[in-house]
């Protein structure tokens, strides 16, 4: 039995006025952190593509100047990090996924996330359409800084944010779900932060 | 047991807070009862575990500030936003109750017995903290090697220890070289450690001089560079990166 | 963020292996680049802890906590001398 730390109260839960919007065994944090499994890519938006891949096939590819000819939306959303914290209210400036997907005929059920640097990430595909997920490049009104994951990272803000794969150079379409990089190692292969789905059978 | 490596499982203790002394404004000395202590070696470092009431953990690692002998104890500096260091600096007590364990450590360590050349100390803020343990260590044991410690900190104020580095030791150097502010009419080192600096305080590598860079990562990487630029051997600049703000915090 | 180095993670391994690991001496399985684990670079709560080759950045160790167990990954690692 491990002594309680007299006088010991970690980070702040939940401030007022958020209850409602903090999952459950999150803290509300007015900084974000960076977080990375590896050195930070510099991938220059000269030669950057997004591809949708299937296979070993490329369906369809952006250029960034494509991509960012796509309608902008503003999205302002919470994020949740599995590593407990949360953070309110972030802006973003994103073309949304359901845009890029609908350049593309298939019958998927799933998608990988992959990403310079080799990360990798599995969502299903219903979790990445219909206004849900959205390829993000700019954050706060300015371009998405590398160590966030520019120049654009995935966003799917309703899933923890390990979902969200920073430097994200395309989705690879699957008819069955495949685990990335974190779910191979035992954290969950949903990550829905209302229901605490942070490890395998959880 | 010297250099051998600690064997068995490393298991989580609760210790007793002995005694807490302020070295700065910002950092602390805290003195723990450990009551299965096993002996430390120079260099080592111990985890550090704090429960809340609600059954929330958090963990960090802290370098020993004491020599092999002496009671356990760490040297904490209190970041701003931390969520441990404001704890350990300005709410706990003597008489409280802390788990940790420890120590560990098989590579950032020094051992009078069998690490013999001259000792080139490197400290970037906190950094001093092991460092101090084997210049400790050099002393209680006797060492006959001759010492250099040098130690960049942010300023006069900041700087841990002061009192006992500029206590007399003919065989031991210390240098610093302050980065943000100096005192009027300094004359020592400003700004960061460059190669110019480190060549002038480093010993000649026909001395066989074995170096510890302990601090912030961009510290301790500039250091060792130059070390290595030098014409140190690799394996004789052993490194220590904490994080940018000191450790875990 | 500036990551750190295999001394971080000298109570993980410890608890992994059983042992002092820091001092081990590993081979990358990339480069072949031999060091010990100390300085390796490492990444903390990323969310697990991943372990890197300060010579050419491949991944030579990964350690997850799930519940109370670790699944760890060695797989880019070609030898691991312990003492």
């Amino acid at each position: 039995m491990s002594p309680i730390s007299r006088g010991f109260h970690g980070r702040r839960r939940t401030p007022a006025g958020a209850e409602g919007r903090v999952p459950p065994g999150q803290y509300v944090t007015s900084d974000f952190p960076v977080l990375s499994a590896g050195p930070t890519p510099h991938t220059a938006t000269e030669g950057w593509t997004f591809s949708i891949t299937q296979g070993g096939d490329t369906k369809k590819s952006w250029t960034w100047d494509e991509m960012r000819a796509l309608p902008e939306e503003d999205v302002t959303t919470d994020i949740h990090c599995v590593t407990r914290w949360s953070k309110l209210d972030t802006h973003w400036q994103a073309v949304s996924i359901d845009t890029l997907l609908e350049q593309v005929e298939h019958q998927a059920a799933y998608v990988l996330a992959f990403s310079d640097g080799g990360y990798t990430t599995n969502l299903p595909l219903q979790d990445v359409t219909g206004g849900q997920a959205w390829l993000a490049y700019g954050y706060e009104g300015g371009p998405l800084p590398a160590e966030h994951g520019g120049p654009a990272r995935l966003l799917v803000p309703h899933l923890y944010f390990w979902k969200s794969a920073k430097w994200v150079r395309g989705l690879k379409l699957l008819e069955h779900d495949e685990p990335g990089f974190w779910e191979t190692y035992g954290y969950n292969m949903y990550g829905d932060p209302w229901k605490e789905q942070r490890y395998a059978g959880d | 047991m010297e250099g051998t490596a600690v064997r068995g499982r490393l298991t989580w203790q609760t210790a007793t807070v002995t005694k807490i002394t302020p070295e700065t404004a910002r950092a602390s000395t805290i003195v723990f009862e450990v009551p299965d202590w096993a002996g430390h070696r120079a260099g080592q470092h111990l985890d550090v575990r704090l429960t809340a009431d609600d059954g929330y953990r958090a963990e960090r690692s802290y370098s020993i500030a004491s020599a092999p002998g002496e009671p356990v104890a760490i040297t904490v500096e209190r970041l701003e936003d931390g969520e441990v260091s404001p704890y350990l600096t300005e709410e706990l007590r003597p008489g409280d109750e802390i788990e940790l364990r420890g120590p560990i450590g098989g590579y950032f360590v020094w051992d009078p017995a069998t690490d013999h050349g001259p000792l080139l100390l490197a400290a970037g803020g906190s950094g001093v903290v092991p460092l101090r343990s084997i210049l400790r260590d050099r002393e209680r044991t006797g060492s006959a090697e001759k010492a250099r410690l040098l130690y960049s900190s942010r300023s006069l104020p900041d700087v841990i220890y002061r009192e006992e580095l500029e206590r007399p030791d003919p065989g031991l150097d210390v240098v610093y070289t302050l980065t943000r502010s100096r005192p009027p009419g300094w004359r020592g080192h400003a700004g960061r450690v460059d190669d110019a600096l480190l060549a002038e305080v480093a010993w000649p590598t026909g001395q066989g001089p074995l170096a510890f860079v302990c601090g912030p990562t961009s510290f301790v990487e500039a250091v060792a560079e130059g070390l290595v630029g030098l014409g140190y051997p690799p394996a004789r600049v052993k490194t220590e990166r904490f994080g940018a703000t000191g450790g875990r915090q | 963020m500036n990551p750190l180095d295999g001394n971080a993670i000298g109570g993980l391994l410890h608890e992994v292996f059983g042992t002092e690991m820091t001092d081990a001496a590993g081979t990358c399985v990339t480069c072949g680049q031999t060091g010990p684990v100390a300085q390796a670079v490492v990444y903390l709560d990323a969310p697990g802890t991943v372990v890197r080759c300060r010579n050419c950045s491949s991944v030579l160790m990964v350690f997850a906590r799930v519940h109370e167990r670790y699944c760890v990954d060695l797989r880019g690692l070609a030898v691991l001398e312990a003492r």
